[in-house]
């Protein structure tokens, strides 16, 4: 049982800054993803809480007690790497029992541990083979076995699905949540992948250039992103952004110029500022017939998905895209209307912070 | 099957002319690497007249000799041809100026006169066992034997034990200055053994080493060239793995033995097989440090047959043949492992 809490904790390599004063607090059987794009210090991050990098400043607790000084060894988390990192030369049985026998646990209790873990990851029959006989899913199962077998406070996953098909990756999406609910264990997961991140966590933290951007459960991100990264890096197909001015306002409706055209929104602006980056999810763009909608657009190309198309269309220069229910056929060139759902819509000021002012907007 | 692995060529049908160059070439290789082992291997069979022969006999070959009655010792068999252009194998008696002495083997009685350009000696292959067995029993050779055994076997195993340990603090930690202690450590090489010899020879002196196998086996037991090889190698390794094992509460002994030394066999015996060449060769070390022939190793020992006065060569080939074999064997067993790489090392 574990709640792990970060303090302003930051990570130099000389002069480049890795992680910036984060500071976040894990409940106990929490699932917590942390995800962004590369380079944005995620990893390093998980590194830290597992004691494999010096964290410069600030500090970890691990269950209220600082753990900045403790070795990896003793923090008593497990992790599950990118690679596996499977012993090649020892058997899965070998692999799993190499951290009970270092910490001098009884023979037998290493056998029911490791037994128990290889059903519950379905591995009983690989017991005796090595890595390298084993497929992808079958190692990565047996890294996590190697984690569970030592009942850690904690797990920590770094990109733990990467090197796996998409199919395979889906179904490990599913056994880990079901792992996670079955040994309630905290759990911290590193990924780029922000489908991996909605569909595990019942936290996100989406992290940009060593910094949080924000934090919340998947749902919230999506609804109410806090910041134009935010918006752009939850959520697929992304969000699309456009950048407008408030062509007049008047008292009960304003309206935002896009170029030649403009959309008519109905309450007060969100920002005394002229400039306001205006973003709606691809789903929530309807497509209608010429006119019939807040403006027209041109069709660049299509994405047939069998369940949804995806319609890839300029406004005036600017890309926007739209998905729509069902096989829907435009062809490239094609006028059609495009129709904003309103109570979807997001604004971000000029710098990208999102603006919460507007009134019509239903939370 | 054999056949086709003899004539393979590049595309299975015709030859093309790259590949009569290719076996053109290989076949030189094979001449040139091969042709002199294969010389000595033969030449170590001859008799020590065998060997000073001229023109020199490729394959061990002596003239047969018959005991016939009448005559104290066995007498070489000639194949003589007659005036009048008969053949006859006789045995020679004597041979007096440019005419020899013969009789017939069958018929000891009747006595011929043979010009000695009108024979010819008969020859037969015969293994000169003498050249192993003789210095077997009248040099300590089995000595130098066990001796060269006795250094190669301690010394390989310190140089791995030592430089596996140097190469894992210098692959695994990083740490200010970890670049400069391997440039160091690869300086080293550039000094040569004649500059050394002298203040080494000093150091194993004080030690009382001298007369000792410990004092050939000590001072070389740390190479540059092993811990460069052993630690590049260990860089590859992934660091995923040395992570992992301290997360799983891996002391850093049990690192290095439990993970680290496995996964670097075959490196390790890449510069088993180098060291056991080394140490089996080496010459000079020994020749400076062992004086009594008691702790001679087989260079050294083999040496001992060139005396001032005269060089004994057929007991030279024979043991060098000797020393040849033991660094063959090794050579068979561990070469299979440069080639292995880690090809099975479960990352992805």
């Amino acid at each position: 049982m574990a709640r792990l809490t970060l303090e302003c904790v930051s990570k130099r390599y000389g002069k480049i800054e890795a992680v910036r004063g984060v500071s976040l607090d894990v409940a106990d059987g929490e699932f917590v993803v942390l995800v962004g794009p590369s380079g944005c210090g995620k990893s390093t991050l998980l590194r830290m809480i597992a004691g494999l990098e010096e964290i410069t400043t600030g500090e970890l607790r691990i269950d209220d007690v600082r753990a900045n000084e403790i070795g990896a060894a003793d923090r008593g988390l497990a992790m599950v790497f990118q690679s596996y990192a499977l012993y090649p030369h020892m058997t899965i049985y070998r692999n799993m029992a190499f951290g009970l026998e270092n910490a001098r646990m009884p023979r037998d209790e290493i056998a029911r541990r490791v037994e128990r873990a290889a059903r519950m990851l379905r591995l009983e029959a690989y017991l005796d083979r090595r890595p390298g006989a084993l497929s992808g899913g079958q190692r990565q199962r047996a890294a996590i076995g190697r984690a569970i077998v030592r009942d850690p406070k904690a797990f920590l996953f770094d990109e733990p699905l990467s090197n796996l098909d998409a199919e395979l990756r889906v179904a490990m999406r599913k056994e880990l949540s079901a792992l996670h609910a079955e040994l309630g264990r905290t759990m911290i997961y590193v990924t780029h992948d922000q489908v991996e991140a909605m569909t595990l966590a019942s936290r996100i933290v989406v992290l940009q250039s060593g910094r949080i951007e924000q934090v919340g459960t998947p749902l919230e991100l999506y609804n109410h992103p806090a910041n134009v990264f935010v918006a752009g890096f939850i959520g697929s197909p992304r969000m699309n952004i456009l950048e407008t001015r408030i062509a007049a306002r008047s008292e009960s409706r304003f309206t935002l110029g896009l170029g030649e055209t403009a959309v008519v929104i109905d309450g007060q602006p969100p920002s005394s500022n002229e400039a306001i980056q205006l973003g709606v999810r691809p789903e929530h763009v309807r497509v209608v017939a010429p006119g019939a909608g807040d403006f027209n657009a041109s069709v660049e190309h299509c994405e047939h998905l069998g369940a949804h198309t995806l319609i890839h269309a300029t406004v005036n220069g600017r890309p926007i895209t739209a998905l729509q229910e069902g096989q829907a056929s435009a062809r490239r060139g094609e006028r059609v209307g495009l129709l904003l759902r309103r109570e979807a819509l997001h604004f971000f000021g000029a710098d990208g912070e999102a603006l919460t002012g507007w009134r019509g907007r239903t939370r | 099957m054999i056949r086709k692995l003899i004539f393979a060529r590049r595309n299975g049908l015709r030859w093309h002319w790259t590949d009569i160059v290719s076996y053109a070439y290989l076949v030189l290789g094979v001449v040139l690497m091969f042709g002199p082992v294969v010389w000595l291997a033969l030449s170590s069979f001859k008799s020590e007249s065998g060997l000073i022969e001229f023109p020199p006999a490729i394959f061990p070959t002596s003239q047969v000799e018959v005991r016939v009655a009448g005559f104290e010792k066995p007498l070489p068999l000639y194949r003589v041809t007659r005036p009048d252009g008969s053949n006859a194998v006789l045995a020679q008696v004597r041979r007096i100026g440019i005419e020899a002495t013969m009789v017939d083997p069958k018929n000891p009685a009747a006595v011929e006169r043979v010009p000695l350009e009108a024979r010819e000696p008969v020859r037969e292959f015969t293994l000169a066992w003498d050249n192993y067995t003789e210095p077997l029993k009248q040099f300590h050779f089995l000595s130098y034997f066990w001796n060269s055994v006795f250094v190669t076997a301690a010394a390989t195993l310190i140089t791995l034990v030592i430089n596996s340990m140097a190469a894992y603090a210098l692959a695994i930690y990083e740490f200010r200055g970890r670049g400069v202690v391997m440039a160091l450590v690869l300086g080293t090489l550039m000094i040569p053994i004649t500059v050394l010899l002298v203040p080494v020879y000093l150091a194993v002196s004080k030690l009382g080493l001298v007369n000792s196998l410990w004092g050939v086996i000590l001072p070389g037991a740390a190479t540059p060239t092993g811990v460069f090889l052993l630690r590049q190698y260990m860089l590859t390794l992934p660091r995923d793995l040395i992570e992992a094992a301290r997360m799983d509460r891996a002391s850093e002994w049990k690192i290095y033995a439990r993970i680290v030394i496995p996964l670097s066999l075959p490196a390790l015996a890449v510069l088993a097989i180098f060291s056991v060449m080394w140490r089996w060769n080496e010459f000079l070390w020994p020749l400076v440090v062992l004086n009594k022939s008691e702790v001679y190793t087989l260079p050294v020992g083999l040496s001992a047959f060139q005396g001032e006065l005269q060089v004994r060569w057929n007991y030279v080939l024979a043991m060098t043949m000797v020393t040849l074999l033991p660094v063959t064997v090794v050579f068979a067993f561990l070469q299979r492992f440069i080639a292995t790489g880690i090809a099975n090392t479960g990352m992805k």
